[in-house]
């Protein structure tokens, strides 16, 4: 059986990862590569990098990372954070990343969803979305949630995986650092109008979030930052959780 | 020993390459056929669109040629598919060496498939040390049926082949050079065949 996936998030300014990172025996808490690995290692099944550099040369920077991640670990990655043409991620593909994860340049111009899946293939374009509920709908929006967009999370999913996205990565604004668990009402939803992978993001806080949010949320997979930066959560721990609760995992 | 993997445009060779630096290989990427021939392994990638990428495989001339190659060859993914008879995608024509149709997966499911799943029943070389039931990566919307040639099955939707052989002609469905330890190990058992 195809396993639900867990997947922690890293995010990389100028080449380094940005958030503490509370592992024990690292010689490098800041280097993504050697946490990369540690991840690998830990039995993550994928990782995602997002890049949150504000600069041209920072953006550099990163691209020597994605080609050493790609180098070093034997897992699957995507990397996201300001992606906005067919060059960009030709060259991040082209250094190793496995898939792409775009937001607000999807928001601004759609084509671009279209362009990439037809290019490189759908499997490699992951369409990220921000949302959050506002007088009760679900409003996608951009620029990492500090804009909103004139669009409605369910219309604007199925717009996404219509133009060819592979997968869908929803963070709910909402639950996004509360550690109070998925927004799993809409990640089912989504799930049963959508034929894509979804990917549920925000509101990691205990083992038992995750089992909701495959149970409950239907998601194919999770991601989170901090509870597994800080120890909180051991990915071997979680999974072992997941069986016992008779969701299919790698072990 | 000369490995190479071929580079014509529509492939993952970064990722292929440096699974066999981490095994201690250096693989050669080019589209030479000359280069191709002569080498002792021949690695064909590919991720992407199944009609592009066969366009891109005769602009370059080697739809002919890989098929007549004496040597083993593994096919990875796309590669593995575009060394079946037809592919539903696209409506395109394969290279022939497996004569298998590639077909598309149902909507009672989600597609493509996109993560871990095991790979049962192995029936080859290519899998010594690796248990049955092991995890590998797989993303894909294309699947190839099981036929005479399949040697290992996945099961999404179907039972379906995730690896076939025959004679020097070897392919996989799922990624190698992403999926861990046991990925390396298949990598590793091809490169020493």
């Amino acid at each position: 059986m195809l396993t639900k996936r867990i997947i922690p998030c890293l995010d990389i300014k100028n080449g380094r990862t940005v958030k503490g990172v509370n592992f024990i025996n690292l010689i490098d808490a800041g280097d993504p590569v050697v946490l990369a690995k540690q991840y690998a290692e830990k039995g993550a099944d994928e990782l995602v990098f997002l890049d949150i550099s504000a600069t041209l040369e920072g953006r550099k920077t990163t691209l020597d990372m994605v080609l050493k991640v790609a180098e070093q670990v034997n897992i699957p990655f995507t990397v996201g954070g300001g992606i906005a043409s067919v060059e960009d991620v030709d060259v991040l593909l082209r250094s190793g990343a496995d898939k792409v994860s775009i937001n607000s340049s999807a928001i601004k111009r759609p084509a671009l969803i279209n362009e990439l899946s037809s290019k490189f293939g759908s499997q490699c374009v992951v369409v990220a979305i921000d949302a959050k509920q506002i007088d009760g709908q679900w409003i996608v929006h951009l620029a990492g949630g500090s804009v909103p967009a004139q669009l409605n999370l369910f219309d604007w999913a199925k717009e996404v995986e219509a133009r060819g996205a592979g997968e869908l990565l929803f963070t709910s604004m909402d639950h996004d650092g509360t550690k109070d668990g998925f927004a799993n009402t809409a990640l089912s939803r989504l799930s049963s109008e959508l034929n894509i992978p979804i990917i549920a993001s925000g509101g990691a806080g205990t083992i038992q979030h995750f089992v909701d949010t495959f149970l409950i949320g239907k998601a194919d997979a999770a991601l989170a930052a901090s509870v597994f930066h800080f120890g909180e959560i051991e990915i071997k721990d979680l999974k072992e959780n997941l069986k016992r609760n008779q969701i299919e995992v790698r072990l | 020993m000369k490995v190479v993997i071929i580079d014509y445009g529509a492939g993952n060779t970064k990722s292929v390459q440096f699974a066999c630096n981490r095994l201690g290989f250096e693989p050669l990427l080019s589209k030479d056929p000359e280069v191709i021939t002569a080498a002792d392994k021949v690695i064909f990638p590919g991720v992407g669109q199944a009609r592009n990428a066969m366009n891109m495989l005769k602009t370059s001339g080697l739809d002919n040629l890989i098929p007549q190659l004496k040597q083993p060859v593994l096919g990875i993914c796309l590669g593995m598919q575009l060394l079946c008879r037809s592919t539903e995608e696209g409506n395109t024509k394969g290279l022939g060496v497996f004569n298998v149709e590639v077909k598309r997966f149902s909507n009672t499911v989600k597609v493509p498939q996109m993560g871990w799943n095991t790979i049962l029943n192995l029936e080859s070389n290519l899998f010594e040390g690796i248990k049955n039931e092991a995890y590998m990566y797989l993303v894909h919307s294309y699947y190839a049926e099981l036929c005479e040639h399949t040697i290992a099955q996945t099961d999404y939707d179907l039972k379906y082949s995730s690896a076939l052989r025959k004679d020097n002609f070897y392919g996989v469905q799922f990624h190698p050079e992403k999926s861990s330890t046991e990925g390396a190990q298949i990598l590793k058992n091809f490169l020493k065949l």
